[in-house]
């Protein structure tokens, strides 16, 4: 078995066993869909008119709910040593647990947002949209989580300081992944001109964040 | 192959550990580094295996595979296992033989050779502190590197299990590997160098 499949599996089977990370984002997912009807009423074209941001930011949470545990665990139990002394270089490792934190966690939530947008009275293309547009724009989220995520490894209660670290660099993901999922229940703009710039952020993140998540793990490290 | 390192001169916290402390292994030789709690023995380790970086001096693997980085000959073995307590033993082991190269040996000899043949299917939450050291130690066997640095590895051993892997070191150096351990407990190896580390003055010669 070579490095790359090893790793993958790895951090596949640690995220589905009993006190891995997978469920703990859809859990949060559903926790936070659903109780938005209960706050905002019964004002069905509002909800649904507010559904696609719901389901964004409620994505946007539990990416990075998931993600402070992504170097900590291994910086803990002594792995992320080891895994600098890999045959693999250490923004591959960044990008391949990124990808099986990504599979596992968040992918069901895009997943399951069709079924979460029936309780905001969401119509078929808006669906359709939201479901897409999370698809192609979480991987963003989760490179960008995994710079906080590598910044903060060593620290014992570094989830918050995560947050504040990744939150600011999440904003343009979230406004265009929210402009382009709106744009069949009435947003300001077409769906296209959002929808590229997301895909441009979701590519750009996957070539750049693994350097810097890299470069982050070799510095608090030492 | 030979383990060189010239110099090496390491601060932790504004506190100089050690200055000037050269030395050298051959294929087939042990190091022991002793000293007391705080000496710094498991930072020449962690400096040794490029965790930490030193303030003067380096180290260098002659003889070696060309290709291959001093860290990618080198097994580290720290005071933490690396093992995921969710995952069984093999599946420790086989990610780990991926991970770092592999192809020495399989999973379940390697378990055999430190007395854990019937642990390979539990998962190492369920492990004693004892096992999942022998665990841990089962690494240095399912992947092949020449280098090996060891930091307190009989931690947690009964004297069965240290018997085991002295045997385990010393076919290693039969085959022409380089031990360097920081240790408090007689390791079983004879012929050990050893290197003190006691704050101020430095030596290294023959010992026991």
């Amino acid at each position: 078995m070579n490095a790359l499949s090893a790793l993958f599996l790895r951090e596949w089977r640690v995220a589905r066993r009993i006190g891995g990370g997978a469920s703990v984002g859809a859990v949060f997912f559903l926790i936070l869909v659903s109780i938005m009807p209960f706050a905002l009423g019964p004002d069905l074209r509002l909800l649904a008119k507010l559904g696609p941001a719901i389901l964004w930011i409620a994505a946007l949470l539990s990416t990075l709910l998931g993600l402070d545990r992504l170097f900590q665990a291994d910086a803990e139990d002594g792995s992320l040593d080891l895994m600098v002394h890999a045959t693999l270089p250490l923004e591959l490792v960044v990008l391949v647990k990124c990808a099986a934190h990504w599979t596992t966690s968040i992918l069901p939530l895009a997943v399951a947002a069709p079924l979460f947008g029936l309780m905001l009275a969401m119509d078929g293309p808006s669906l359709g949209l939201v479901t897409l547009t999370l698809a192609a724009g979480t991987p963003a989220l989760t490179m960008i989580g995994a710079i906080g995520a590598a910044l903060t490894a060593s620290l014992r209660r570094g989830g918050l300081l995560m947050a504040v670290l990744v939150l600011p660099l999440s904003i343009p993901v979230l406004i265009f992944g929210v402009s382009a999922a709106s744009a069949a229940s009435g947003g300001l703009a077409p769906f296209a001109t959002p929808f590229a710039v997301l895909i441009a952020m979701t590519l750009f993140s996957l070539a750049a964040a693994p350097f810097a998540a890299a470069a982050a793990i070799r510095l608090v490290r030492e | 192959m030979r383990l060189i390192a010239e110099n090496l001169t390491l601060e932790r916290g504004g506190r100089r550990l050690f200055a000037d402390l050269s030395f050298t292994a051959d294929a087939g030789e042990a190091l022991v580094v002793t000293g007391p709690n705080g000496a710094g023995k498991s930072s020449l380790l962690r400096g040794l295996a490029g965790f930490l970086a030193f303030a003067t001096g380096g180290v260098r693997l002659e003889g070696g595979a060309t290709q291959a980085s001093l860290q990618e000959q080198t097994h580290y073995l720290g005071h933490a296992d690396a093992l995921k307590s969710a995952l069984t033993a093999a599946e420790n082991l086989g990610f780990w033989a991926g991970m770092l190269g592999g192809g020495a040996a399989d999973v379940a000899p390697a378990l055999a050779r430190l007395g854990l043949p019937h642990v390979a299917d539990f998962p190492v939450r369920a492990l004693s502190a004892g096992q999942k050291r022998r665990v841990a130690l089962a690494r240095l066997i399912v992947a092949l590197r020449p280098l090996w640095l060891l930091d307190e590895p009989t931690t947690a051993l009964d004297v069965g299990a240290q018997a085991l892997f002295a045997g385990v070191m010393r076919a290693h150096l039969e085959t022409g590997g380089i031990i360097v351990a920081a240790t408090h407990a007689p390791l079983g190896l004879e012929g050990a160098k050893s290197v003190k580390l006691e704050g101020a003055p430095l030596g290294v010669g023959e010992a026991a």
